[in-house]
């Protein structure tokens, strides 16, 4: 396990320092220099721009910016935001929790209603039941998330007026964010009706978040659970007299997931990048909306930032479901 | 000598037919298998249907996409109250048909899905062939791009590059090929690893093909099949991308009717007037679905393992 998890570590290394490199040519690679851009349209006096210059660095070799920017990150400092005035990593810290809340409830939905999904499509392999599933799944698949987001609106907070439109929580509530997490926060705060309140706010987001993972992990278990079900152990298990339910339930099913445990692992990255569009839709504070707005806004420490620290979450995920893999299946350690 | 040559070029014919026959006994299999599956069929007649009507989009429309009717700003489609069929779908904001716009609006996607895929499809063909064909230290180099490449949420990727090259339709569609690309460098370097120490390659290698023949012509027609799939799935990738980057306004810029586009443009109107809403998002989801029933059923023919059970 050992050797296993220092050749994972291995590959990760030169990968994340093509991250840094990815970073950190982004902003050496927009048209203009990253004074012009800060000064826009007013301009800047030269004599100024190059004293900036020398103050940032930015009049050093690329390699001698390269390395300084390789201290920076590592001491913790992604640089400013222009629009806040604030250091990249305390925004990124502060708006995180929400976007992990919404990731959180939404693969937790996707898994709770994905799983029993492709299971139950599997049994009934070939039934108006597996079809339906499966058409279902492959609607959710294919469906445009920033649009799904929008009819959501129309119906529930337009037509029925159920939820509201946009943010976490109501603006009546106010309390401190301790957590960070709304609804452990809203629940901690003892106000009537603020957990409801940030509950109504969370239930569009999740559910539009997590369509396309459910709709892969509903897939997923289907064909895993299909493949299972034909070997000779349930084939025994089903011979000695077991009820269908342990048969599939017990036998099955946890050979079956180990695939699917990989499938939600990679979900990550379509939660994030699922988050950029959703947000924005439900103006939600977190990373994603952060970050399109900073590129609409050029604030462009904040994106390179952001991507740096998004590339760096999503390879940490990935490592995890790595060696989780390793864990359960040692056939893989040993490769 | 006339006589060996004539005698060579019946037996080439003879190869060639027995070549052809075989690649027609092919694609009888292909079909039956593929036909199996209903969806897929419905499938591919949806995608025909959607590519007659981008190819003949001034023939089917009613109106020209960026004709602005200021006697019909915002009417409803034609079965609800106020609306007429002179414009079936109803207006936007400014008076443009929505249905016209909808069926131009088609020619943009699939462009966008030819476009991107060829450029994903051959740049990631190339490089997974030298990747696994060569190996050593030149594969390592390449995965390790694709995996910082692949560390990325690719919509995130697509949008800082287009920051970088600017907003716009062809460089969406560049972004878009970049950050797709990988997952054909892979599979094309798995398959290609998988057939290179295979006896038939030996066998050309020692007849004295050349690395170019080798690589293009005796390996890359045998990985075909997860790259004809992994192709259909990008296309439907590609369209959902270029959308969504529309809809967040780096993708194509008002007045183009590109579908994602439209939806930015009709946001603000989600409360007062859903058609504006509803039907661009239609478009897009039949046209998404449709390509994605081919490729399940490009999967389920194309795929030894399931075609025994």
């Amino acid at each position: 396990m050992f050797r296993f998890l220092i050749g994972r570590l291995g590959l990760l290394i030169p990968t994340f320092f093509g991250v840094t490199l990815v970073a950190f040519s982004f902003i050496r690679l927009l048209p203009g220099d990253p004074l012009d851009l800060l000064a826009g349209e007013r301009g800047i006096d030269p004599e100024r721009k190059a004293q900036l210059m020398a103050q940032m660095g930015f009049d050093q070799p690329l390699w001698h910016q390269y390395f300084d920017y390789l201290i920076d990150i590592f001491h913790g400092d992604l640089g400013i935001s222009f629009a806040s005035k604030k250091p990249v990593l305390t925004e990124f810290l502060t708006l995180f929790p929400a976007t992990v809340e919404l990731a959180l409830c939404a693969i937790i939905l996707a898994v709770c209603l994905g799983i029993p999904a492709g299971i139950f499509a599997a049994v009934k392999r070939g039934s108006v039941t597996d079809q339906a599933i499966m058409g279902t799944a492959l609607v959710g698949y294919s469906m445009p998330i920033f649009w799904w987001g929008l009819l959501l609106i129309i119906l529930f907070s337009g037509i029925l007026q159920w939820t509201p439109v946009s943010g976490r929580i109501g603006i009546l509530y106010y309390f401190p964010q301790g957590t960070g997490f709304m609804l452990i926060d809203s629940l901690m705060s003892g106000q009537k009706g603020a957990f409801t309140s940030a509950v109504s706010h969370l239930v569009l987001p999740s559910i539009v978040l997590a369509t396309i993972p459910l709709a892969v992990i509903a897939r997923q278990t289907r064909s895993a659970m299909l493949e299972v079900l034909g070997e000779d152990y349930v084939r025994t298990a089903r011979a000695k007299g077991l009820s269908p339910f342990r048969v599939v339930g017990l036998h099955a099913l946890r050979n079956a997931l180990i695939p699917v445990v990989t499938t939600i692992g990679l979900q990550v990255g379509v939660l994030l990048a699922g988050a950029i569009l959703t947000e924005t839709i439900f103006s939600w504070p977190g990373i994603g909306k952060w970050l399109v707005d900073s590129i609409s806004r050029r604030d462009y420490f904040v994106v390179q930032g952001g991507l740096l620290l998004i590339a760096g979450i999503i390879m940490l995920v990935n490592l995890i479901v790595d060696l989780l893999y390793g864990l359960i299946n040692p056939r893989i350690r040993h490769n | 000598m006339t006589k060996t040559s004539s005698v060579d070029t019946a037996k080439t014919t003879a190869v060639e037919k027995e070549s052809r026959n075989a690649t027609k006994a092919m694609l009888v299999e292909f079909w039956y298998y593929f036909s199996q599956n209903k969806g897929a069929v419905l499938g591919l007649a949806l995608f025909v249907l959607l590519v007659s009507v981008a190819i003949f989009a001034p023939l089917v429309a009613p109106h020209h996409p960026d004709m602005q009717f200021r006697d019909a700003l915002l009417s409803p489609p034609f079965w609800e109250a106020g609306g007429s069929l002179t414009y079936p779908l109803g207006t936007d904001a400014v008076g443009r048909d929505i249905l016209s716009r909808l069926i131009f609006g088609a020619r943009f996607s699939l462009f966008i899905g030819v476009v991107v895929v060829t450029i994903a499809l051959v740049g990631g063909i190339v490089i997974g062939l030298v990747a696994g064909y060569v190996g050593g230290a030149v594969d390592t180099f390449i995965m390790r791009i694709m995996d910082i490449i692949l560390s990325f949420p690719s919509l995130l990727l697509a949008l800082v590059l287009v920051a970088i090259l600017g907003p716009g339709l062809m460089n969406a569609m560049i972004a878009i090929a970049i950050v797709l690309q990988p997952h054909f460098v892979r599979l094309t370097r798995a398959a290609v690893m998988a057939e290179v120490n295979r006896d038939y390659v030996v066998a050309a290698r020692v007849a004295g093909a050349g690395h170019f023949r080798l690589m293009f012509k005796t390996i890359l027609p045998n990985c075909l099949a997860p790259l004809i799939v992994q192709a259909t799935l990008s296309f439907s990738n590609a369209i959902l991308d270029a959308a969504a980057l529309g809809f967040l306004g780096m993708g194509a810029q008002p007045p183009t009717p590109e579908w994602g586009t439209m939806l930015a443009e009709a946001r603000e109107f989600i409360l007062s007037a859903w058609w504006v809403v509803t039907f661009p998002g239609v478009a897009i989801l039949v046209t998404v679905l449709a390509i994605n029933l081919v490729g399940d059923g490009l999967r389920d023919a194309l795929d030894p393992k399931l075609k025994r059970s």
